[in-house]
């Protein structure tokens, strides 16, 4: 093996235990619990980018995500996207309610966070705070670890 | 005993296989088979007929008449687009990686439906992330909305806060070498009814 191809197979080897086997993420906050966090890597600041995740409320009353907010974003919301007769459309989701016991999936081709006018790239591998605000439980912050532009579920 | 259970785990396992092949072969070929929602009844003409100049992500023009000779598999999007289009790329990806060496001569063209800011340098950006087959296609407003049209496609710009958005087909168009229209994959449809789908048109 020579030097290049030696240095190429650590640099891999390291790649790997960096990237690697990451544990699943959760955060528990009063009630809730906000579980596996992740985003695309984005292309640039100019598009837009996805957040992902899944909140459980294992309390007895409903409460609701009404805002999330990132240092990396200067606009960030949850949006839903609706297919009707093959067409695929996108818009604000609002308050996001979830009901006692109930769990809610942020995940791709239905719910996600839309991070807007990105300050800074959002590099696979790097990691970036979200702030979520419910109504009755308050203001969360996760942790949330980025993923490839193609990922389409956490990497486990 | 154990001779038994070792049975019932083949009959097992043979019962499962078949019911998975049942169950593929009603979804793609049989009754279970979901009729396209088209807007051109019948779907689309064949690429021959196609007469519209688009730029793929490399600066080349050309015309979906050139798919003809080889499948090919259309679809829909821009790269602005944060949830839905790297989700179909990215099953994209998994469809061609499935196939593997028998899809080789399948064309995969992803036109953008907002020229505006998709140009082909952004195109060529955003498909670079994804599978090496597919090719990104922008061209002039006109020719992409001739485009569409001619495949049936709708898309519409959705003013938003930050900007817009584009509402728009997330249908996957399947054609045969010939450049006839075959079939449809729908927006999210899993993986072992997209890849016997492709596998008909190769």
């Amino acid at each position: 093996m020579n030097t290049a191809s030696k240095a190429l197979s650590i640099a891999l080897l390291a790649g790997f235990f960096f990237a690697g086997p990451g544990k699943a993420e959760s955060t528990q906050f009063g009630d809730l619990k906000v579980e596996t966090p992740w985003a695309r890597a984005s292309i640039g600041t100019a598009r837009p980018a996805a957040a992902y995740m899944t909140i459980r409320n294992g309390g007895s009353a409903t409460d609701q995500l009404v805002g999330v907010e990132s240092p990396v974003s200067g606009m960030a919301e949850i949006h839903k996207v609706k297919t009707k007769d093959g067409v695929v459309s996108m818009s604000p989701a609002g308050p996001l309610p979830i009901g006692p016991g109930e769990t809610v999936a942020l995940a791709p081709g239905g719910l996600h966070v839309m991070l807007m006018k990105l300050r800074q790239p959002l590099e696979k591998g790097a990691r970036f705070p979200l702030t979520l605000t419910f109504e009755r439980a308050g203001k969360v912050t996760v942790d949330v670890p980025i993923h490839g532009v193609g990922a389409i579920a956490p990497e486990k | 005993m154990i001779r038994r259970r070792f049975l019932l785990g083949v009959a097992g396992l043979a019962g499962l296989l078949a019911a998975t092949l049942f169950a593929g072969w009603w979804q793609v070929d049989g009754p279970g088979a979901r009729t396209p929602r088209l807007s051109i009844a019948g779907g689309p003409p064949p690429l021959a007929q196609a007469e519209m100049t688009l730029t793929d992500h490399e600066g080349r023009r050309t015309s979906p008449a050139s798919w003809v000779g080889r499948p090919t598999l259309l679809f829909f999007g821009f790269t602005y687009c944060p949830d839905v289009c790297p989700t179909t790329l990215s099953d994209i990806t998994g469809w061609l990686e499935a196939l593997g060496g028998e899809a080789r001569d399948i064309n995969v063209a992803f036109v953008t439906v907002d020229p505006e800011r998709d140009t082909a340098e952004a195109m060529a950006d955003y498909v670079d992330m994804f599978h090496p087959a597919i090719v990104g296609y922008t061209g002039a407003p006109d020719e992409i909305r001739k485009t569409a049209d001619f495949f049936g496609a709708f898309y519409k710009k959705v003013e938003t806060e930050s900007g817009y958005m584009m509402n728009h087909t997330a249908t996957v168009f399947l054609f045969d070498a010939a450049g006839n229209f075959r079939s449809t994959i729908d927006y999210h449809e899993a993986r072992e009814i997209a890849v016997p789908k492709i596998r008909k048109v190769l």
